[in-house]
């Protein structure tokens, strides 16, 4: 996953590593182990849908679903390109496994939260999962759509925070904090659960277990630029490709 | 001519129907009633926009998102995306200017069949003043790929508009007004998505209107055929995809044009009309609508007046358009 990432990054010679590492466990426990989906046929009525609202980590997006069969990985190297449905963030028109358009901050709760809605006013059993940042977290919608989740007891809602505590300027708590996020999230009515978010087992768990009538939020502890030594936690990473002898640096790290 | 209006009776003989918002409130309970998959968001406002019909014949389907425009928008692009045909309402000024961003991305770019009512538009919100009175909200609309545009211009044709955006496969963008408007509409008109209708057929200028200008626009031609000047008006009841060949044979049969709109010059009917005759068949045309500025608190008929939205308006700018044509 991580190799597919910085290759395609630095490949397209734009777009965003330090915050597609940080997220490569969580995408991966859920598409691998958690949700209900058919790789095979996208627009399955009853799979668990998963909305990547900070769409910048769409390269981890993409490898995920490429990896899990929505289509040929060959077609990753294409991200970027005039022409490509790996667009430089995530479109639902183009990419098989694309549950919604995001990349302007803030949206993807509500969207989340709009899915659930609609889940729960026809009894179905599917359940609706989406990861946001926590420099994200700034945008008010989010807290509108905090309010309305657990107004309408969205308990087939599981919201993650990648909790990697960097954004574009700088650290979160520095440019403008969102801190105690847990408590927040729990005075908005949401059951909280932190993980290891580089910790499959975890994150698993934190998924499977009951919500009781609440929509979830797993704050996912998670390191900027995880697993490539030069990336992690430097907000620079946040939106900049490795040149070429970066990127031979990671890809041999990440191969060791 | 079509048939399905009634013609002025005399000297602004129009009758007073229902406003444009309390026909979109009922339309959607009978909307409610005909497609389970109808659901209804609102921000706070549901007595307003009259949503608050629907949610208490189907309080299930019914969802108020708060004071929380953004979410909303959200929220029903979700819904969307889950398989229900959702009307999100609330006062143009918030919708879509409060959440913009929201109504580009997750409803226009994903392109859903999201259905955005906003009531409220223009000056006639009256005394709550310009912080509550959208004039800009067509403009903004029209920029967006993928959104259809509608501005119905009474109570029949409010339903129509209703019942024609739950049809229509995109995301609409119907703008509703809050005062009470004459009845121009038989209860058998049709709206039709992306068709002008030529209400009187006039051979020196026509008069294209939407919304609540309309009736002023029927008023201007009589003003004019008083004195001689045969003026066509034309209902553009949507925006957008704008009848350009309805408006292309306007300008070749008249060869003079007036726009009429409860809304900024700048970027709505008038900006439309102009750009496409100005591209195919470049004929005069005069924009009547409120000059770029914001509006203020006043009962609504003195609020028309003040920022010359009257037919008598209308009836000076025909001749203007005339001149130049001369």
């Amino acid at each position: 996953m991580r190799i597919h990432i910085l290759r395609m990054i630095g490949e397209a010679g734009s777009g965003h590593p330090g915050g597609s590492l940080s997220a490569v466990e969580i995408l991966v426990s859920l598409y691998f182990r958690v949700l209900r989906v058919k790789p095979g046929e996208p627009d399955w009525s009853d799979r668990d849908r998963f909305i990547l609202s900070k769409g910048h980590a769409a390269p981890a997006l993409y490898a995920c679903l490429a990896e899990r069969g929505y289509f040929d990985p060959a077609e990753l190297l294409t991200l970027r390109r005039t022409g490509s449905r790996l667009q430089g963030h995530p479109d639902r028109t183009l990419t098989p496994g694309v549950e919604a358009s995001t990349g302007s901050l803030g949206q993807g709760l509500s969207l989340a939260v709009g899915m659930a809605l609609a889940g729960q006013l026809d009894g179905a059993s599917w359940r609706v999962f989406t990861l946001l940042g926590d420099g994200e977290s700034q945008e008010g919608q989010v807290w509108e759509a905090a309010m309305a989740a657990a107004h309408y007891r969205l308990e087939n809602l599981t919201a993650f925070l990648d909790h990697n505590r960097l954004q574009i300027d700088g650290p979160v708590t520095e440019v403008l904090s969102p801190e105690p996020v847990a408590e927040k999230w729990e005075a908005f009515g949401w059951r909280v659960l932190a993980v290891d978010g580089h910790d499959p087992a975890a994150i698993i768990e934190a998924c499977r277990s009951p919500a009781g009538g609440r929509p979830t939020m797993i704050v996912a502890e998670t390191v900027k630029g995880k697993g490539v030594s030069y990336m992690e936690g430097r907000a620079e990473w946040h939106g900049k490709a490795p040149d070429a002898g970066q990127l031979a640096q990671a890809l041999a790290e990440l191969r060791a | 001519m079509s048939a399905g209006w009634r013609p002025p009776g005399g000297e602004s003989g129009l009758v007073m129907g229902a406003s444009t918002r309390e026909a979109y409130g009922d339309a959607l309970v009978e909307l409610g009633r005909e497609r389970p998959e109808v659901v209804v968001l609102d921000a706070d406002l549901s007595a307003s926009t009259q949503t608050r019909k629907f949610a208490r014949v189907f309080p299930e389907r019914f969802f108020n998102a708060g004071i929380a425009e953004q979410n909303m928008v959200g929220m029903a692009a979700g819904l969307a995306l889950a398989g229900k045909l959702p009307f999100a309402s609330s006062f143009a000024v918030f919708l879509p200017g409060r959440c913009y961003d929201q109504v580009r991305l997750a409803i226009c770019y994903q392109d859903l069949a999201v259905k955005l009512v906003a009531t409220h538009g223009g000056i006639t919100v009256g005394e709550d003043g310009a912080s509550h009175q959208a004039l800009e909200d067509l403009a903004l609309a029209r920029a967006l790929p993928n959104l259809t545009v509608l501005v119905p211009a009474d109570a029949v044709e409010a339903r129509q508009a209703t019942l024609a955006a739950a049809d229509w496969p995109g995301p609409v963008y119907l703008r509703l007004g809050r005062p009470a408007v004459p009845a121009l509409f038989e209860d058998g008109h049709r709206l039709v998505i992306g068709r002008a209708q030529t209400l009187l057929e006039g051979a020196d200028v026509t008069l294209a209107a939407c919304g609540i200008m309309l009736s002023r626009a029927l008023d201007a031609a009589a003003e004019l055929a008083a004195e001689g000047v045969s003026a066509a008006v034309m209902n553009v009841s949507t925006l957008k995809p704008l009848d350009t060949v309805a408006l292309v044979e306007a300008a070749r049969r008249t060869g003079a044009l007036v726009t009429a709109e409860e809304h900024s010059v700048i970027g709505g009917l008038g900006s439309a009309v102009a750009e496409v005759l100005a591209e195919h068949y470049p004929v005069p045309v005069i924009r009547v609508g409120v000059e770029d500025r914001f509006g203020k608190s006043g009962p609504p008929g003195e609020l028309m007046e003040h920022f010359g939205l009257t037919a008598t308006a209308i009836a000076r700018a025909a001749r203007q358009a005339l001149a130049r044509k001369r």
